[in-house]
């Protein structure tokens, strides 16, 4: 018997190796229990809990406004989009809309968060597959998305800025230029990622025809975001349940073909052009007025349950809140996208080689912050 | 200013060579004086050298990554390399527990020992090189060969699943990969009609073979470039390292010096495959000369001949350096695929063409 509390099957020639928790590829601490036949993967199996905070249970003793800030802490690469999903979610309760201008902002906010989150999964998945030179490349520009994001909502990374009712504080008066700029520059260096990593023969062969997903699996394991998208499963939130105005804004809904992991690269490369397209169409056009709507001192949600969901970078983040009336939440649940995307690794990675199951989980995008909670 | 100029390696090294034999009677007690020395010139010349590629690699990854690389120890960041060797021998060498202690001790030393005895034939200026043996390619690529053991003895002695993998990877990549290795030095041979490397050098007198051999030649250097990165274990083609599979590969368990004695053989290695591509394609240390035209090739001589040859020969390691921060890992099937299935055929045919050439003297 294992520590883990499960029996070996080993079979004859197999063995078993043990990826993480602490592992250059696993991008945190998951650890992977993967048994071998030679360089083909038999079975994977990933055990969490490393670094559990208890966020949900910890979510109870706070107040509607303190519990937003520690979603934050959940999927870091999209701090923001958490932020949001928690204040809708509270407005839901309160049955009060955030004003325009807060809504048009948090989108924009929303947008860059993506966009940096793509950026660092572009240069992590460089990374996974051993070219070093991408990490930087990508950074260059997630860089200065996190300027943005420091001079307005005064952190890089954990931003904080969404409240319930709009957001924290008004943005910062060069948040307009600067975001031009960035996305000036930002469009600009598509090509450049395509030269470096997409177009390259090594980097195609590795990613085509491995680690499938049909779109009935994606389905059936609950798979969202990009992972989904790449097997052809329409399931952005952002289209089928809009949220903060994103039925006003034109974009397309990027969908994948195959289902291997170069068509969930694609999705994640063109997303990017979506979301770059999604800002240029409003950072001209934010409407004056409040960024925050009138609340009270202490937030009371009505007796009832209440669920929102959103669009994170990697997928479909709901938030459901169960009010017995009091000053904090009764109950709180996330269903987080990560903990669904990674529950469908051990269907897509039997039968592939070791090299393959480094691409198959830089495609999925695993932030294990936001598998364990 | 023009003595300056002609002094070379050649006239050092006879001038010593003269002198023990005229000082020491016994004409074999000066051949092992001249040994001895020979060895502790090439283990001075490779400790720096190896610095020099460390300190290289890491200013061209820093170039190629829009930053500076090491540039807080001394000026440039010059002994950054230096203060990483010195906490290297500092560290504990740790031999795990359920090792098999001898071969995992012997493994570093045959990898350091088997890249050293490699560049015993290697012309490093005009008349200078340690053996000029008359089978000097063939023995270049018998012994750089042997890597592969203690590659194998590392990966098996390490008591590690990572380091087995790592090394089963790298058997296979490197038993695959000398093939084309092999055929790609063939050509060059065929042309030159020996396996000396002064007469390979000395056949290029009137021009570099990467430019007298036509398509053929350059074919069969591209192949040398991109089949010598794989049998040294350098990225694209790191598999028996791969970090981001398997942490480390065959080295996993070591540390401090055993660790450093295999990043030395990993630069020796690379410095050999640049000096023997060097060599072969782009004329050792024979300066550029274009046919007949001896005014320009007289001036071309100006140019030291050791000159001639480090510069060829890091110019073939900045390209290996770039390969490197550039491309992804091949899978271990691809990678095999690689060779077996176009770059074997390639070379082949491509000796066969070098072949034809040669006997009907199509080439300059």
């Amino acid at each position: 018997m294992s520590l883990l509390g499960e029996d070996y099957t080993t079979e004859e020639g197999e063995f078993v190796i043990n990826i993480g928790p602490q592992h250059p590829s696993t991008h945190g601490v998951l650890h992977l229990k993967v048994w071998l036949d030679g360089e083909t993967i038999k079975k994977v199996q990933p055990h969490l809990g490393y670094i559990h905070r208890s966020i949900e249970k910890m979510s109870e003793s706070l107040s509607y406004r303190n519990f937003i800030y520690a979603t934050s802490r959940m999927d870091y690469l999209s701090a923001h989009i958490n932020n949001q999903a928690c204040a809708l979610c509270v407005e839901k309760g309160l049955q009060i809309e955030a004003p325009p201008r807060a809504q048009m902002i948090r989108i924009i906010l929303a947008e860059l968060t993506r966009l940096a989150s793509h950026q660092l999964w572009w240069g992590c998945t460089g990374l996974d597959l051993g070219a070093v030179s991408p990490f930087f490349y990508a950074f260059r520009e997630r860089e200065a998305i996190l300027e943005i994001m420091e001079e307005t909502c005064g952190a890089r990374l954990t931003q904080n800025f969404c409240v319930p009712g709009g957001i924290m504080a008004d943005i910062h008066p060069n948040f307009q230029k600067r975001t031009k700029d960035v996305l000036k520059q930002i469009k600009s260096k598509f090509q450049e990622y395509d030269d470096v990593l997409t177009g390259n023969v090594i980097f195609e062969n590795r990613n085509k025809n491995v680690g499938f997903l049909t779109a009935e699996d994606a389905i059936s394991f609950g798979c969202t975001g990009p992972m989904a998208r790449g097997s052809g499963v329409s399931c952005d939130v952002r289209k089928w349940f809009p949220y903060d105005g994103y039925d006003k804004v034109q974009f397309d809904e990027v969908l994948g073909k195959e289902g291997d992991c170069f068509s969930r690269y694609m999705v994640r490369m063109n997303e990017m052009k979506q979301s770059v397209s999604i800002i240029e169409q409003l950072i001209d056009n934010i409407p004056e007025g409040d960024f925050q709507a009138k609340t009270k001192m202490v937030l009371k949600l009505p007796k009832g349950e209440f669920y929102q969901r959103v669009e994170t970078a990697r997928g479909e983040l709901g938030v459901f809140i169960v009010s017995d009336g009091a000053a904090s939440p009764y109950r709180i649940k996330y269903r987080s996208p990560n903990f669904s995307n990674l529950s469908a690794l051990d269907h897509v990675a039997r039968g592939y080689k070791i090299g393959d199951l480094v691409a198959i989980m830089s495609t999925i995008d695993l932030i294990i912050p936001d598998v364990d909670r | 200013m023009n003595l300056l100029l002609t002094i070379s390696f050649s006239s050092v090294a006879s001038g010593i060579h003269n002198w023990l034999v005229s000082t020491i009677p016994n004409e074999l007690l000066a051949k092992s004086v001249e040994m001895v020395i020979a060895g502790i010139c090439l283990l001075l010349f490779l400790v720096p050298l190896c610095f020099i590629l460390g300190y290289m690699e890491r200013k061209v990854a820093g170039f190629m990554q829009m930053r500076y690389g090491p540039n807080r120890v001394g000026p440039y960041g010059s002994l950054q390399i230096v203060a990483d060797t010195v906490k290297l021998v500092m560290k504990e060498g740790l031999t795990p527990t359920g090792s098999d202690k001898f071969l995992f001790n012997l493994a570093p030393v045959i990898m350091v020992v088997t890249c050293m005895l490699v560049l015993a034939p290697i012309a490093f200026a005009k008349d200078f090189q340690i053996w000029d043996i008359n089978i000097g390619v063939l023995y270049v690529s018998a012994i750089s060969s042997l890597a592969v053991i203690g590659i194998l003895m590392a990966g098996w002695s390490s008591y590690n699943k990572y380091s087995l993998l790592g090394a089963m990877r790298s058997g296979a990549q490197i038993v695959s990969y000398e093939l084309s290795v092999g055929l790609s030095l063939i050509s060059i041979v065929i042309l030159t009609g020996s396996l000396k490397m002064s007469d390979i050098v000395m056949s290029q007198e009137t021009g570099w073979w990467i430019i007298r051999g036509h398509i053929p030649v350059i074919i069969s250097f591209v192949i040398f470039v991109i089949a010598s990165t794989a049998e040294i274990n350098r990225a694209p083609f790191d598999l028996a390292e791969a970090e981001q599979e398997l942490t480390a590969g065959f080295h996993t368990e070591y540390a401090g010096m055993k660790f450093a004695m295999f990043l030395l053989a990993e630069y020796i290695n690379l410095f050999i495959v640049s000096a023997i591509a060097a060599t072969l394609f782009l004329g050792g240390w024979m300066p550029f000369h274009i046919g007949h035209w001896q005014e320009f090739n007289h001036i071309m001589d100006f140019v030291p001949s050791s000159l001639w040859f480090l510069g060829k020969t890091f110019f073939i390691i900045f390209i290996i350096m770039q390969f490197r921060w550039t491309f992804p890992r091949l899978r271990v099937d691809q990678l095999l695929t690689l060779e077996w299935k176009y770059l074997l055929p390639i070379s082949m045919v491509n000796t066969i063409l070098v072949t034809v050439m040669a006997i009907m003297g199509w080439h300059f």
